[in-house]
């Protein structure tokens, strides 16, 4: 594993036993694609979150959080040291994201099925106003569940938004409760371009990233495992919401490799 | 007052390229010219209301104003989360617009009914609520909150006063100072409020705003105490608003409105009032039991 995102992952573990509380596992599912995206992909200045020209990014699983301020943290949108901060009473960093609050997050999010259709309206804004800027969402696949993400999709295909990108983080953990079967068929029915990656593979994920140019939303149905990169959270049901104990910490630390 | 809505909208188009509509499939026959002069703008979103919501909020994030309009039920219930978390909690400003509040689509049944919407907008912080009683009352409103960045919900009724009032957004109006029990109504029920007090020595003030409440003008009227709440919408909908804004003060207070129970019967709105006790003779006895308190 990169240096750097190994380190990443130790410190989101690390603020997760300090607050008692996190999801872990949500974020190492999506680390690697948002370490590709805001090094590769999205144009963005942490010194300026708001500029006109940026692309806007929209964790729509936001209880994925600790993974997106890792992130936000190391591009420098605010100080690493403020991870350690994660869910106290008055820090900036709670459970799911406040647009409010952080620098550089573009929407709270937090109950599932709402960033989808938020970044539907970004893009049909940012069409109306022709603008070249992107958007890029990742969502779950258990909140693929939520009707709200397939009227998203219809909306988006129906408005021919093809400067909006979907990542489903298909980690499968959805999958105890209703399977959702061929999922590329399905977003391919709605209208929308389709990719299907390792989203852990650096490489793939940039390529399926890259801008399409076309006015057809893209998909990136991500494979991913929940937990990756800790060998005792991967697929683990127990580690969903969970962290670890201060005399359990180093071990898993110790995991991370 | 669906009429001037369309006015107004067309108007507030042609002035502010912030303001994009967006039409759960309904009134797209009345804003045929808005689509033709505001095609980027003017959007027929279909019935996916829960979607709508958030991709209005999205609107909103890249500095649009979004308007949505559709049927109370559908607006309000059926995407009340959106508008809680998105709106609210992200302090976004938009409007929304409903028609057929309570039961002003009387014959289509409960799932077209809504006396709740007030009562659930109520609910969520910084949002603001509107029910004109008159159309150049909705426009005078709609003009006042048009660009204040907050969220705001504009019930529309299928019913007017005769008369407009010089309604001030987030100000009630003292339409009639008595020395005795005060008639508190809203919207489309001030006629008949006006109606059913004639001839009593009544204060009747006339709220347009529910939210922000304006508790000031309630306090400098309340006389000795004694307050009816006339409400076209659940009964007690407006109960906390108005006895907090008159904590300390010893009150006789009382409110009439749609009964909290399904309206299973079928006909027109006028049908309604008589089932639900909210006919002017009704509003009568109501106040004549205060004049005794």
């Amino acid at each position: 594993m990169h240096y750097e995102l190994c380190n990443l992952k130790k410190q989101i573990t690390t603020a997760a036993c300090v607050a008692g509380e996190g999801h872990i596992a949500s974020a190492f599912s999506i680390l690697d694609i948002l370490w590709v995206l805001y090094k590769s992909i999205l144009r963005h200045d942490p010194a300026t979150p708001e500029a006109a020209n940026r692309d806007r990014f929209v964790l729509s699983k936001g209880h994925a959080s600790l993974g997106i301020y890792g992130i936000l943290a190391q591009r420098g949108f605010f100080p690493m040291e403020e991870l350690k901060t994660f869910a106290f009473a008055s820090s900036r960093l709670g459970g799911h994201p406040d647009s409010r609050k952080v620098p550089g997050i573009e929407a709270s999010t937090g109950s599932l099925g709402h960033g989808m259709p938020m970044a539907v309206g970004m893009a049909l804004g940012l069409k109306i106003r022709e603008s070249e800027s992107r958007v890029i969402c990742i969502v779950g696949d258990g909140e693929c569940n939520e009707g709200s993400i397939w009227e998203s999709a219809m909306l988006a295909a129906h408005h021919q938004l093809g400067n909006l990108t979907c990542i489903v983080d298909f980690n499968h953990s959805g999958d105890r409760a209703l399977m959702l079967g061929d999922l590329s068929a399905k977003f391919r029915s709605f209208g929308w371009d389709v990719a299907e990656i390792d989203g852990h593979n650096h490489s793939q994920i940039e390529t399926s990233l890259l801008p399409s140019g076309g006015s057809v939303p893209r998909v990136v149905i991500a494979n991913t495992i929940k937990g990756h990169g800790c060998a005792e959270m991967e697929n683990n049901p127990a580690w969903h919401h969970k962290a670890p104990k201060a005399e359990e910490l180093e071990a898993i630390l110790a995991q991370i490799k | 007052m669906r009429k001037q809505f369309v006015t107004t909208i067309e108007r507030l188009l042609d002035e502010d390229p912030r303001l994009v509509v967006l039409l759960g499939d309904i009134g797209v026959f009345a804003f045929r010219n808005a689509f033709k002069n505001h095609s980027k703008r003017v959007i027929n979103i279909g019935i996916l209301e829960q979607a709508t919501v958030s991709l209005a909020a999205g609107l909103a994030k890249e500095g649009f104003i979004p308007l949505f309009h559709s049927i109370a039920p559908f607006v309000v219930e059926r995407a009340f989360e959106q508008i809680k978390v998105d709106f609210g909690y992200q302090q976004l400003g938009g409007h929304f617009v409903s028609v057929g509040g309570s039961y002003d689509y009387a014959a289509l049944g409960c799932s077209h009914h809504c006396p709740g919407d007030i009562e659930l907008m109520q609910a969520i912080p910084g949002m603001q609520i509107i029910v004109p009683g008159h159309p150049a009352e909705f426009d005078a409103l709609m003009m006042q909150s048009f660009a204040e960045g907050k969220p705001t919900y504009h019930r529309l009724s299928e019913r007017s006063n005769n008369q407009a009032q010089n309604v001030v957004f987030g100000k009630a109006e003292v339409i009639q100072k008595g020395k005795g029990p005060v008639v508190i109504t809203i919207g489309p029920f001030l006629d008949r409020v006006i109606e059913a007090s004639l001839g009593i020595d009544a204060t009747i003030l006339y709220y347009t705003t529910l939210a922000p409440f304006d508790a000031e003008t309630l306090r400098a009227h309340a006389g000795d105490g004694r307050i009816l709440c006339v409400e076209p919408f659940y009964e007690g909908t407006l109960a906390a608003s108005i006895t907090q804004a008159l904590r300390g003060q010893r009150i006789a207070f009382t409110c009439m409105g749609v009964p909290r129970r399904f309206l299973t019967d079928y006909g027109h709105a006028s049908h309604q009032d008589a089932a639900c006790g909210l006919l002017s003779a009704d509003i009568r006895l109501r106040i004549e039991e205060l004049l005794y308190v």
